[in-house]
This record gives C-alpha cells, sequence and structure tokens, in this order.
C-alpha cells in the first residue's frame, strides 16, 4: 500500500521531527525561561522576533534561508555547503519554523511557577541548576510535554521550508508532506490519500495525548 | 423613443480567459499584444503550474483555452472528451539547456558533466516536468545518470530548478532555454544547449476548451508566422507543422 | 554581628536602610506597610540581587557592591520563612522537610526529620500534599523546613499576617517560645506591635524606606504600651 520510497520518507521525516525537537528543547528551554524571568526591555524584542515564525509564510522563511546560506549570500556559501541540500539544512530550517511551538508553551509553564517556592530552595541551598531540575521543571511539566510535542507534530507536518531548502533528495531531504504533494501533481491520487490519511490520524492522536496529560496533571496539582 | 432603453451601451468587447503554463506565461502576453492589433478582443491570462490548472480545469474552472508546459494534460483532456474535438495541436518545443551562473564554467559540449568540479547538479522532477524527464534522458544518453545520481537535487517545477541554480546553491543545472534567454538577458553566465536529439521532444501542447470565438482566433493566431518566429525568440523550437496549422 | 547597608530604587520606592543585628536573640523590624521591611528582609537573605550595598554576617562579608562581592543566597545559610509559607506544591509535607535537610552541610547530623517535625508539631500531616494544608499548618511546615536546613540566621517575614485570627493566636505563642529557645539570631519582620512586644529583645524601626532607630524590648512596650496590635 506504501511505497518503499514513501516509507523512506515517512523515516526522513520522523528523524527530522526528533532531531528538530530535542534540539530545540535544549535551545528553548533557556530562552522561554529568560524571557519567563527578565525584567529587561529587551524581552518585547526577543518575544517578537521568537513569534515571528508564526506569521512568516514558510516559503518565505525557506525562500531567504536559501538565499542567506547560498554563495550569494552574506556567509559568502561558506556555512550553506553544510546545510543546503542536506539534513542539516532542513534541521535548521525546522527549528526555526517551530520555536515559537516550542518557547511558547515553556515560557507560559514557567511563568506559572511562584518565584517564592524558588527563592525558598535558594535558602534552603539549592544552587540554580539544582533549584531548576527539583522545582522549576517538576512544576513546569505539562509545558514541556506540550512544548515538545507540538514542536514535533509541527515540524512532521512542515512543507514550504523543505520544499526551498531540501532539494527533495530521496532518502536524504524527502519529506511526507513533499511526498504527497508529488502524488498530486502526478494524479496519484491513491498514494496522496494514504499519506494524507496517516499524517492526520498522527496529528489528532498527539493532541489528543497532549491534552489528556494536562488534563491529568491539572486534577493532581491543584 | 429613447425614454425606456436609456443610454445605449457600447457592445461588450470580445474576451476569452486562457490558462497558461507559466513558463509561457511572458511570451503568451507579448502574443496577446501582436494579437489585439488585428484582432479586436481581450484575452484574460490565468499563469500556474500545469499540474494544478489541469486538476481545475476538470473540476470546472471557466477557462476557454488551455496552454500547457507538456503534452499529457492536453491529451489527457482530449481523451476525457473535455476539449473541442481536433483542437489540440503543438504551439512550441521547449529546448534543454545545461546551465551555471559562473561564466566559463559550463563548456559548450557538456563535458562539465563528466567532471568532479560541481558539488550539486539540478533538474526538475521527471515524474514531475517534462524538462526534468528530457533532462534524466539526455544524461543517460551521456551514460551519466549513475554517475551524477549522488548529487543531484531535484526541483518541483522548472521554475525552482532554476532558483536553485540562480542562487548559486546548485552549482549547474537543466533549465529551460527560455528562461535562460528571459531571465538573463545578456545570458550571464555559461551554458550548454543541449541537442534536442539528446531527449524526447519537450512538446508543449494547447487545446481549445469551450465554443469561444476568441480563444478559437488566438490559437490559429499562434500556427502564424508571424507568432511562431515571436516565439522562436522567445527560446523554443517550432514543430515542423506547415504554416496553417495541419499536422 | 550582622550588620549592613542596602540600597535599592525600585520605582517610586526608594530603599536606603543601614541596620546592626546582634548575634544571638530575637531582633524585630517594625514599620507600617510598605515600608521597606520585607525589601530589606529578601536583600540580607541574598534574593534582591538588584539592591547594592554590603551585607556582613560576623566576618564573611557576604556582599559588597564596591568590591563586586556578591554570595548567592544558596550560599549564605539563611532560613527565611515566608509569609505564605512557599513550601513546594509538587511535595509532600516530608518531602517538603527532607528537601532542606538532603542540601545541608554534611557535617550536620542534627537537627533529624523526627526532631524537626516534633517541634514544629506537624507529625500528623507528613504524607498530606502540601496544597491540601490549612494556612496554619503550612506555616508550622515552612518553620519545620527552615530548621532542618541548619541556617545561620533565621528571617520570619510577617510569618502571621496571613493567616486568620484563631490560627494566628495559636502559632503566636508558639513562634515566642520557639524564637526564644534557638541560639542563631533571628530577625523578625511585623507591622504588629503586639507580636512584637511579645517576641523582640530588640527593635528597628523601619518608615519611607529608612532603619530610623533601634530601641530595646522595653522601651518599645512603653512607646506602644496603648496601642491596640
Amino acid at each position: 500500500m506504501v511505497s518503499p520510497e514513501d516509507l523512506n520518507a515517512i523515516w526522513i521525516t520522523l528523524r527530522l521531527a526528533l532531531t528538530t525537537t530535542t534540539l530545540l528543547m535544549l535551545v528553548g528551554v533557556p530562552i522561554a525561561w529568560w524571557l519567563a524571568r527578565t525584567r529587561s526591555r529587551a524581552r518585547i524584542i526577543i518575544e517578537a522576533v521568537v513569534s515571528m515564525p508564526l506569521i512568516l509564510p514558510p516559503t518565505v522563511l525557506g525562500f531567504y534561508l536559501l538565499f542567506f546560506l547560498g554563495p550569494n549570500g552574506p556567509l559568502g556559501g561558506l556555512v550553506g555547503e553544510a546545510f543546503v541540500f542536506r539534513f542539516s539544512g532542513l534541521v535548521v530550517a525546522s527549528m526555526i519554523y517551530s520555536l515559537p511551538f516550542v518557547v511558547q508553551p515553556l515560557r507560559d509553564s514557567f511563568l506559572t511557577i511562584s518565584s517564592e517556592a524558588i527563592d525558598a530552595a535558594a535558602t534552603l541551598r539549592a544552587g540554580p541548576m539544582d533549584r531548576f531540575l527539583t522545582i522549576v521543571v517538576p512544576l513546569a511539566r505539562p509545558g514541556f510535554l506540550t512544548a515538545a510535542v507540538l514542536g514535533f507534530a509541527h515540524t512532521v507536518g512542515e512543507f514550504g521550508v523543505a520544499l526551498m531548502i531540501g532539494g527533495s533528495i530521496p532518502g536524504r531531504t524527502r519529506v511526507i508532506s513533499i511526498a504527497i504533494y508529488d502524488h498530486v501533481e502526478s494524479l496519484s491520487y491513491g498514494q496522496a490519500h494514504v499519506l494524507s490519511a496517516g499524517l492526520v490520524a498522527f496529528s489528532f492522536v498527539t493532541l489528543l495525548v497532549v491534552y489528556a496529560a494536562n488534563h491529568r496533571f491539572r486534577a493532581v496539582t491543584p | 423613443m429613447f425614454v425606456a432603453c436609456g443610454k445605449p451601451q457600447p457592445p461588450k468587447p470580445r474576451f476569452a480567459r486562457i490558462a497558461v503554463a507559466s513558463n509561457f506565461a511572458d511570451p503568451a502576453r507579448a502574443l496577446a499584444d501582436e494579437f489585439r492589433k488585428t484582432h479586436d478582443a481581450v484575452i484574460e491570462f490565468t499563469p500556474g503550474s500545469t499540474g494544478k490548472q489541469y486538476a481545475q480545469i476538470i473540476n470546472g474552472a471557466p477557462f476557454d483555452a488551455f496552454l500547457s508546459a507538456d503534452a499529457a494534460r492536453p491529451e489527457r483532456l482530449e481523451s476525457e472528451g473535455r476539449g473541442v474535438a481536433g483542437s489540440r495541436f503543438t504551439y512550441a518545443l521547449g529546448r534543454l539547456a545545461l546551465w551555471s551562473t559562473r561564466a566559463d564554467f559550463v563548456d559548450p559540449k557538456g563535458d562539465v558533466l563528466r567532471g568532479s568540479a560541481f558539488a550539486h547538479l539540478a533538474i526538475a522532477k521527471p515524474d514531475l516536468a517534462p524538462y526534468g524527464a528530457a533532462a534524466q534522458s539526455a544524461l543517460e544518453h551521456m551514460q551519466l545518470w549513475d554517475d551524477v545520481q549522488s548529487r543531484i537535487v531535484f526541483g518541483e517545477n522548472i521554475s525552482q530548478t532554476f532558483q536553485f541554480v540562480e542562487s548559486g546553491n546548485a552549482q549547474i543545472g537543466f533549465v529551460a532555454w527560455s528562461q535562460i534567454i528571459l531571465r538573463t538577458g545578456e545570458a550571464r553566465g555559461s551554458f550548454w544547449l543541449v541537442p534536442s536529439t539528446m531527449h524526447p521532444p519537450i512538446a508543449q501542447d494547447a487545446i481549445l476548451l469551450t465554443d469561444n470565438a476568441v480563444a478559437r482566433e488566438f490559437l490559429d493566431f499562434l500556427k502564424t508566422p508571424a507568432a511562431r518566429s515571436s516565439i522562436k525568440k522567445f527560446g523554443y523550437d517550432l514543430p515542423d507543422e506547415s504554416p496553417d496549422g495541419q499536422p | 554581628m550582622i550588620r549592613g547597608h542596602l540600597r535599592l530604587s525600585r520605582g517610586a520606592f526608594t530603599l536606603d536602610a543601614q541596620f546592626e543585628i546582634p548575634p544571638a536573640g530575637v531582633t524585630g523590624l517594625f514599620g507600617p506597610s510598605g515600608c521597606g521591611k520585607t525589601t530589606l528582609l529578601r536583600a540580607i537573605a541574598g534574593l534582591a540581587p538588584r539592591a547594592t550595598g554590603t551585607v556582613q554576617f560576623g566576618e564573611s562579608h557576604w556582599q559588597d557592591s564596591s568590591r563586586r562581592i556578591f554570595v548567592h543566597p544558596h550560599e549564605r545559610g539563611v532560613g527565611l520563612v515566608f509569609q505564605h509559607a512557599a513550601l513546594f506544591p509538587h511535595m509532600s509535607v516530608a518531602e517538603n522537610i527532607r528537601y532542606a535537610i538532603q542540601r545541608r552541610p554534611p557535617e550536620s547530623g542534627h537537627p533529624t526529620l523526627e526532631e524537626v517535625v516534633a517541634i514544629a508539631g506537624v507529625g500528623h500531616l507528613l504524607d498530606r500534599a502540601a496544597p491540601s494544608l490549612s494556612g496554619g499548618e503550612r506555616q508550622r511546615v515552612a518553620i519545620a523546613r527552615t530548621l532542618a536546613s541548619t541556617p545561620r540566621l533565621l528571617l520570619l517575614d510577617e510569618p502571621v499576617s496571613a493567616l486568620d485570627l484563631d490560627s494566628r493566636s495559636v502559632l503566636l505563642p508558639y513562634l515566642q517560645q520557639l524564637c526564644k529557645s534557638l541560639s542563631i539570631p533571628v530577625l523578625y519582620v511585623s507591622h504588629s506591635a503586639v507580636e512584637m512586644g511579645g517576641l523582640a529583645d530588640n527593635v528597628l524601626i523601619m518608615s519611607a524606606g529608612r532603619v530610623h532607630e533601634t530601641i530595646d524590648k522595653s522601651a518599645f512596650e512603653s512607646r506602644h504600651a496603648n496601642k491596640k496590635s
């Protein structure tokens, strides 16, 4: 029912989403933490920058990345070699594209944690990393879960950026959304249906998981 | 006498709506300007990707004619009984070119393909775009298809392929000759015009979809020597037809 | 002796307080709401990094802005009982207290969990989730937790102000007795003269961000003899 090339595309997409989400959590947590705690005026600027991928069309993002990383761009193509038409380029592009979906739930979750609890931990001799791991992370669990799941699901559905910067190379950058697009373009509607239905089911289950987990968390900690 | 009717209305302009492949959009408009000098009519062009336009047409989009980027879609429309019988013909033949933005990179025989001077070669997806299929043919003809496999990047269509090369991310790529003429003016960079014997013809067919007189006249106009010579200037070849359009 | 001079500007409010706290006994920090008592308390604990000036604990310099010295709060060994207890909501009472025990200097074996639980009278609450406790119960757990961390200095920020009158009347005598039994210095913040009178050996009088004077217990009591709480 699903061709080997499409199975390949599914595999690449999953790898891309996993890699992107992992890296985004590592990068996004410090950013979200800073946004939640800082009083600096730069906060609104950073908030706006982080949110931009929400409204920028992905194709615009991909197009500018292509130019920026290319030999005619400001980096003179030195860095571009390692990214354009490569899986690593898709990862970078996906990280930008899915950034707000990871940072915002984290930040919102951090905002709900009382400063007093964190201050109390400090007076009980917990250092910064200790406080973060033992107080912040457990209390921000819904935010972490939401951020990871949304980041993952959002990357799975990515199309425009992958289209512009990926080069659609089978086994390397040809992701599910491009496979579906190609099937539609070449009138293989049957295969397009199979992949699309799979994506829809996946998205639905993903969101169910997020909401169920958050619901349970709310019931446990008033 | 005139009380009941009001002002007399000017006669409605004769009008047609034509779907045209993106790569032929500019030539089509230029030809329509020529057409208007001798015909009293207005033509509205809708450029787009041929695949999508085909889907729109079979779902009832109100086009009077279709200038496709390939022959397959008009053939399908004809066999599905959606076009005016006997109206389908090839209005242009695409020419394939190997191009790079760097001067002195592509030699006039395409031997650059044999070496390892390039990290990426862009072609349009063969199963989606006739120029892509032609590129694959040419590479197979040169027995290089297997050698370049690992360095190929695929554009969804010929425009995206062109973009990959123009941005420099792909050092070379197979694009349409008409794109080079249109987009680079003085033919910036270096290129190799691929002999048409190395690939099946990239036939671009037109088909009449409704009984619209303006559309019919325009399609006939495309077969005239004047129009054919313009089409040639835009970077296309012409099918071997006699001037009055008979195959 | 704990001494220092701390300054902090926040909008319209400016803290500019010089203080001296004896190394034993209970010192009160008294003043009307909004005078900066809590701010000063937090700054002494190291929880107000934007405050500038000096804080000296005995021979150690906890803060000296002119020499860019700042000891982080988790390195000072300061115990702070917050007005609203600040218990960790995702932990039980026992876990809250164990959190403190796990982080205290390795030499101190005392007090044990059982000991602080007995001192604070929270033995019957050990398995309860922190958010399910009443105000008075929460404060007792907060006290137990703070004592379990073997602080060198105990700070109490209006510990009974947020409680209802009944809880307050139960907890206050307990606090009085507890503070007197401790060998470490205690700084007790309140705006209530009645609370202060029963507890403090010396009182720092504060208003509008400044410490105006230090008076002893009897002077304080006679000043506020005819005033209600």
